[in-house]
């Protein structure tokens, strides 16, 4: 496991240690250091973790240990957009349960997956402090409120288009019966 | 911050000297002598019925602007720094809060002089002071709203502190989910070092204190603070054996005063205003007001700051305007998954600490979710369980364990395939759950359940004996049926992911029951009105 970080995959040192500097190579400030990684790499696969342990000189299995209690690491990498669908109590009450049934339908995946595709994951999160505007869904970083399950799937064909994605059909498993809202 | 500068402020009188940085004492004191309760412009205040409420711990929020510290001055601000760095000794500025009678308002509600009394004795010359921002009440969004409208209140409040208890460092820990708020945060920590309200030897009395923030990754137990002080540590959050207590041994094993945002940004008032003003607000245990985060199925939700002892009626029906669509109350829910569903009969409580235990919820941070009729209080139960299922953090047994056998009964009862006998077992299990648990997450799990038990019992006898969601709200006890209407199109046939209904071309089709998943596919997919939903 000596050098596993070098493998030339990514320039791992390269972006992990100006990160860990910055932090003052504090291991008190792992979870920081992992934040910024994963806002620099997109997620954090072992070898990640490795070289973070390496330079922090600690047991990976300490920095593996934090990775995989926090919800918000992910050892699996995102698709291009996420959508953070809030289950916190307010938007569980105004009916946030329908919008994920929806996602779920239209994309074909389940919460925590990518589509086939690459394009969206489905994330579902609890409480993004905006409850007098339930039900309320982050894609990416953008706040979308009173959000229905109809809307959904039009906000969707805006990120859709917004990177000028067409195949509309790759999203959809086929043997699904809600091909029509997805083509939108 | 080489010397005393001075920032002009052009005021359309001219430029006058105004903010000097450092701050001086006097100048300090010169505007807060200036300063009027309200300031006059409104940037936008939140609330239809602000005129009800009574604002203390969001006093200036909606009236500053959270991102100039000097808008901060011009309320006042920092004079309560600067006045406790005057005037009174650490144990005097302790006494203060004691007398004001303010208890922490991050759920237990623990009196925040004797916490700083405990902090203020424990042997060390290292001390720490934190402010729990975690807020993990899916459904509560008060901290927030301080920390992005005034966030200037808890840093002042978290030195207040410092100096009472001998501390010289300091934690914000914030949850991820709020970037506006650690911006902000940020930015005023960054203000007031300039105006050397921060660092080394502030206002000239010799008194150090910093800040630091520190990142939450999604994890509702760090809310609780043990937890919480291994994850400002970089550790895994998973709570401590307590004792001992923060206060006596917290952060880096020091000494360590924990207080929630809402707690904080009640301080300077009290310092400010004196504690006989505080404790003249509110109930004879409950001292002060509350912030609320009134939600759900109510006409105008939104942040409430309501004296304690104000009713829920009160706040549901005269300050939240009602229930909207004509639809009638069911039932309230405070305290987040730790808390419970209290019925309309019990509507008239007043809102204090002790009164929401005695009914068998808890004030918790300050969630209050208005749920109407259409909502199955079986299927909240269900709800807050799936949430505690994520999030014990496994350390304990009965927590980890418990919550899984919970859920597992409540799920069975949602599908209509429990027993009469799951009842008793559940709350045998929640018995058991509650006096061996680790921490308070796992202590408290079982409230949803305990008390929708305890008001909607018979709706979890006609889930369990008649198989009836009376709210017409848990999916799997609907049942979908095909009426004569049908043309035998086979549209359905083919929507339906579970291959449940069958039939001949042009001849009416019919739903297997047994194989149905509830999807609702059939329904949405008929164009011949041909499906009904049963319940
Ligand atoms: C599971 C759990 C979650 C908690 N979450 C929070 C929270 O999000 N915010 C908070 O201020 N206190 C929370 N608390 C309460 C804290 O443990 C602690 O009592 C509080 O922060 C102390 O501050 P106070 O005295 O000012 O209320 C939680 C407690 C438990 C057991
Ligand atoms: S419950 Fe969804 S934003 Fe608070």
């Amino acid at each position: 496991m000596e050098t596993s970080c070098c493998c030339g995959q990514y320039p791992l040192r390269e972006i992990i240690q100006p990160i860990v500097e910055r932090n003052g190579r504090d291991p008190s400030m792992l979870i920081q250091i992992l934040h910024e990684t994963q806002e620099a790499m997109g997620y954090l696969p072992q070898d990640v973790q490795q070289c973070i342990a390496d330079e922090l000189k600690m047991p990976p299995a300490e920095v593996y240990s934090v990775v995989t209690f926090y919800s918000r690491f992910t050892m699996t990498p995102k698709g291009l957009h996420t959508i953070s669908v809030c289950l916190g109590t307010a938007c569980y009450v105004k009916g946030a349960e329908a919008i994920i049934e929806k996602l779920k339908k239209t994309l074909a995946v389940g919460s925590g997956q990518t589509t086939a595709d690459g394009v969206f994951t489905l994330d579902i999160c609890r409480c993004v402090g905006a409850c007098n505007k339930a039900p309320v869904v982050y894609v990416d970083n953008d706040q979308h409120e009173f959000v229905t399950p109809e809307l959904m799937v039009e906000i969707l064909s805006h990120y859709r288009d917004d990177q000028e994605y067409s195949a509309a059909e790759s999203i959809v498993d086929p043997g699904l019966p809600e091909q029509e809202e997805a083509q939108l | 911050m080489n010397g005393i500068s001075t920032y002009h402020e052009n005021t359309g009188f001219g430029a006058r000297p105004l903010y000097a940085r450092p701050m001086t004492s006097t100048q300090l004191k010169a505007l807060a002598a200036a300063a009027t309760d309200h300031p006059a412009k409104d940037l936008g205040s939140d609330h239809p019925s602000i005129e009800k409420q009574c604002r203390i711990a969001l006093a200036n929020c909606g009236y500053i602007d959270p991102e100039r510290i000097e808008d901060y001055f011009d309320a006042a601000g920092y004079f309560a720094l600067d006045k406790v760095l005057e005037q009174y000794t650490p144990r005097q500025v302790i006494q203060i809060v004691l007398d004001s009678g303010l208890r922490g308002r991050g759920g237990a509600g623990f009196p925040t002089g004797r916490k700083w009394l405990f902090a203020h004795e424990a042997p060390g010359y290292k001390k720490f002071v934190v402010c729990n921002a975690d807020e993990g009440d899916p459904g509560a969004f008060m901290d927030r709203s301080v920390l992005e409208l005034d966030p200037h209140a808890v840093i002042e409040a978290m030195a207040i502190a410092a100096y009472a208890v001998g501390a010289d460092e300091g934690y914000v820990y914030i949850r991820a989910e709020y970037p506006v708020a650690v911006k902000r945060l940020n930015k005023a920590i960054g203000q007031a070092r300039d105006y050397g309200l921060l660092g080394h030897d502030i206002l000239g009395r010799g008194f150090n204190f910093d800040l630091h923030i520190r990142l939450g990754a999604g994890a509702f137990v760090c809310g609780e603070e043990t937890a919480l002080l291994n994850s400002v540590e970089g550790k895994r959050g998973t709570p401590r054996l307590r004792p001992p207590f923060p206060a006596i041994k917290g952060l880096f094993e020091k000494p360590t005063v924990l207080n929630n945002v809402e707690t904080y940004a009640n301080v300077p008032a009290i310092i400010r205003r004196g504690s006989d003003w505080f404790s003249s607000i509110g109930t004879d245990g409950s001292k002060g007001t509350k912030v609320f985060a009134l939600g759900g199925n109510v006409v105008s939700g939104g942040l409430i700051e309501v004296p304690m002892g104000t009713t829920l009626r009160q706040i549901i029906f005269e300050i939240g305007n009602g229930i909207p669509d004509g639809r009638a109350f069911k039932a309230a829910q405070t305290g987040g998954p730790s808390g419970g569903c209290i019925p309309a009969e019990h509507l008239d409580t007043p809102v204090d600490y002790e009164s929401l235990v005695r009914i068998g919820s808890m004030m918790g941070s300050g969630g209050l979710i208005v749920m109407n009729e259409d909502k199955c209080m079986v299927g909240i139960a269900k709800f807050f369980m799936e949430f505690m299922v994520e999030e014990s953090c496994g350390k304990c047994t009965p927590c980890r364990l418990g919550t899984r056998q919970l859920l597992r009964f409540l799920e069975k009862i949602t599908r209509g395939q429990a027993e009469m006998s799951d009842i008793e077992a559940m709350e045998s299990l929640a018995e058991t759950m509650r006096s061996t648990s680790l921490c308070a997450l796992g202590q408290t799990a079982a409230n949803p359940v305990l008390s929708t038990l305890r008001y909607f019992r018979h709706e979890y006898e006609a889930h369990v004996r008649d198989k009836r969601c009376p709210s017409r709200d848990c999916k799997f006890m609907a049942r979908f049926v095909i009426n004569d209407n049908c043309k035998g199109c086979r549209k359905c046939a083919s929507a339906c992911p579970a291959e449940a209904i069958s039939g001949t071309a042009k001849k009416k089709h019919i739903i297997d029951g047994k194989l149905c998943v509830k999807c609702g596919a059939c329904l949405e997919s008929c164009k011949f009105e041909a499906v009904d939903k049963e319940w």
